[in-house]
């Protein structure tokens, strides 16, 4: 049996057996192979959060689910992480049903770290269906979209809400996304009518469709997946989730490359007999 | 009439919310509001149509004992257990020592996550399988995937200095070019879409399919 058809009848549980080591070793093991170095985008994301004045206020959009919680948790935790350290109030919303508890962890970590206290610092306003009319509602009223929190606390009792009524008190928007609605509304709802300075958090495979908007500045810092995110992290300077992840991807990466050049490999016979033909 | 009025409807409906998103005088942003809050109100309650739907539609299969009709049987069983405890639980299933919260920890993230995990695994055998150089086109699309891979990781930096710098601008240069004139593309056709629709030669939307 030649080389090229024992590579052709590879059984792929070969392939999966070899992709969920190079994954789990690298995350087990903690080992490391190279640094994280931020990006352009990144950094623009960093520093429009640097740029917002202490004690101001900002919109949180957390709209993702636990399907993507590999890429998008870990940048969100990183974006409040920074907003509170920098003594930024938080409106946490969510327009993915699945997004409240998440939400609520993010802040609940960030806020036992640099000792904010809920609804006085931060609030998750949570889920709320409608998806770009509740962008563009809140852009008329925020309270009278959401008129209470998550834990259903009128906002008018909440002292994090005292005098927003809508995109003219928010000094920046927090898009944390994993598809609809998400980045792209919040652009077309948010940024184009009210010029409210926005920076986004979105999944990998969708990142390229938000290279547009951060061209024409409407976005100001874009991370994409796992790795905007620990480049984020490394801004912070609180390397976490993604930092740890980058080696096992890095890995997964290089194999699936591999892969490709392994797989023309295997065909390279059969076509050869093709062309003779 | 049951032509008429609904294609009226929509007109009115239409042209306000349109002329709102443009004026924001008073006198428009009142109505405009109004509307915007009613539409939260219907939207909130199609996820309770969708649900009945649901139900409804794997119910009917699993008495039919159509194919695969054990995976609908735990479908129906999630969506009725979760309920049942999500309400029992009141105003508190938001707690952290929840049932409501054990499920949506323990089953909930955990079967999403893995959903999107299994990603990896099946990119990397559909690589072995299926992404063949036979074109010139499919050439590039290799070698634009390799430079981005490698580029976008850590290690790309390690392999050659200027990978990253390469992946950075097949994604601003090559990439934005092409999204740009697909966004152009799709923005145009979604406005003359709402034009068809308020102008009623679009009129799919009806009881009648538009006939």
């Amino acid at each position: 049996m030649s080389i090229f058809s024992a590579l052709h009848r590879l059984d792929r549980r070969w392939i999966f057996l070899t992709v969920g080591l190079l994954v789990v070793v690298p995350l087990l093991t903690g080992f490391h192979i190279a640094p994280v170095r931020p990006s352009a985008r990144a950094k623009g994301f960093y520093d429009a959060v640097q740029r917002v004045p202490e004690g101001s206020t900002v919109v949180l959009a957390g709209d993702y689910d636990p399907g993507t919680i590999a890429e998008n948790y870990p940048m969100h935790l990183a974006a409040v992480r920074h907003l509170m350290s920098r003594n930024i109030k938080i409106i946490a919303v969510e327009l993915y049903p699945g997004g409240p508890p998440l939400a609520d962890r993010v802040l609940h970590i960030a806020g036992e770290e640099f000792h904010k206290q809920e609804r006085v610092d931060y609030v998750n306003l949570g889920f709320k269906s409608g998806n770009e009319v509740v962008m563009s509602q809140m852009g008329s009223s925020i309270p009278v979209t959401f008129p209470a929190d998550r834990s259903g606390v009128p906002v008018n009792r909440i002292p994090v809400m005292k005098g927003v009524e809508n995109f003219g008190q928010i000094a920046l928007l927090v898009s944390i996304s994993a598809g609809y609605p998400g980045t792209k509304e919040w652009v077309q709802q948010v940024v184009s009518r009210y010029h409210v300075p926005m920076v986004a958090g979105v999944t990998a495979v969708s990142a390229p469709e938000y290279y547009p908007y951060l061209q024409a500045g409407q976005l100001q810092g874009l991370l994409g997946g796992m790795a905007g995110a620990a480049e984020y992290e490394v801004l912070v300077g609180h390397p976490a989730l993604a930092t740890r992840g980058m080696d096992a991807q890095s890995l997964a990466h290089i194999f699936i490359a591999f892969m490709i050049l392994l797989g023309n490999l295997a065909a390279l016979p059969q076509r050869s007999s093709t062309g003779r033909k | 009439m049951k032509r008429e009025v609904p294609l009226l409807i929509s007109m009115a409906a239409g042209l306000f919310v349109l002329i709102g998103f443009f004026v924001p005088h008073p006198a428009i942003r009142t109505g405009y509001d109004k509307i915007q809050q009613w539409v939260i109100i219907v939207v909130a309650f199609t996820y309770v149509l969708g649900m009945a739907n649901v139900l409804h539609l794997n119910v009917k299969q699993i008495q039919k004992r159509s194919r695969d009709w054990p995976y609908k049987v735990a479908l129906v069983a999630g969506i009725l257990v979760t309920m049942a405890v999500g309400f029992s639980e009141g105003t508190k299933y938001l707690d952290d020592n929840t049932g409501f919260s054990w499920i949506y920890n323990n089953m909930y993230s955990a079967m999403s996550a893995t959903m999107f995990s299994l990603l990896a695994f099946f990119i990397a055998s559909a690589a072995f399988r299926a992404f063949r150089v036979r074109t010139v086109e499919a050439l590039l699309l290799a070698v634009a995937a390799f430079i981005l891979m490698l580029g976008r990781v850590p290690i790309g930096s390690l392999i050659h200095p200027a990978l990253p710098q390469v992946a950075d601008w097949l994604m601003e240069v090559p990439q934005n070019a092409a999204k740009r004139g697909i966004l152009m593309g799709a923005a145009l056709g979604v406005m003359a879409t709402g034009f068809r629709i308020i102008l009623g030669i679009e009129r799919t939307y009806g009881s009648d399919g538009g006939a």
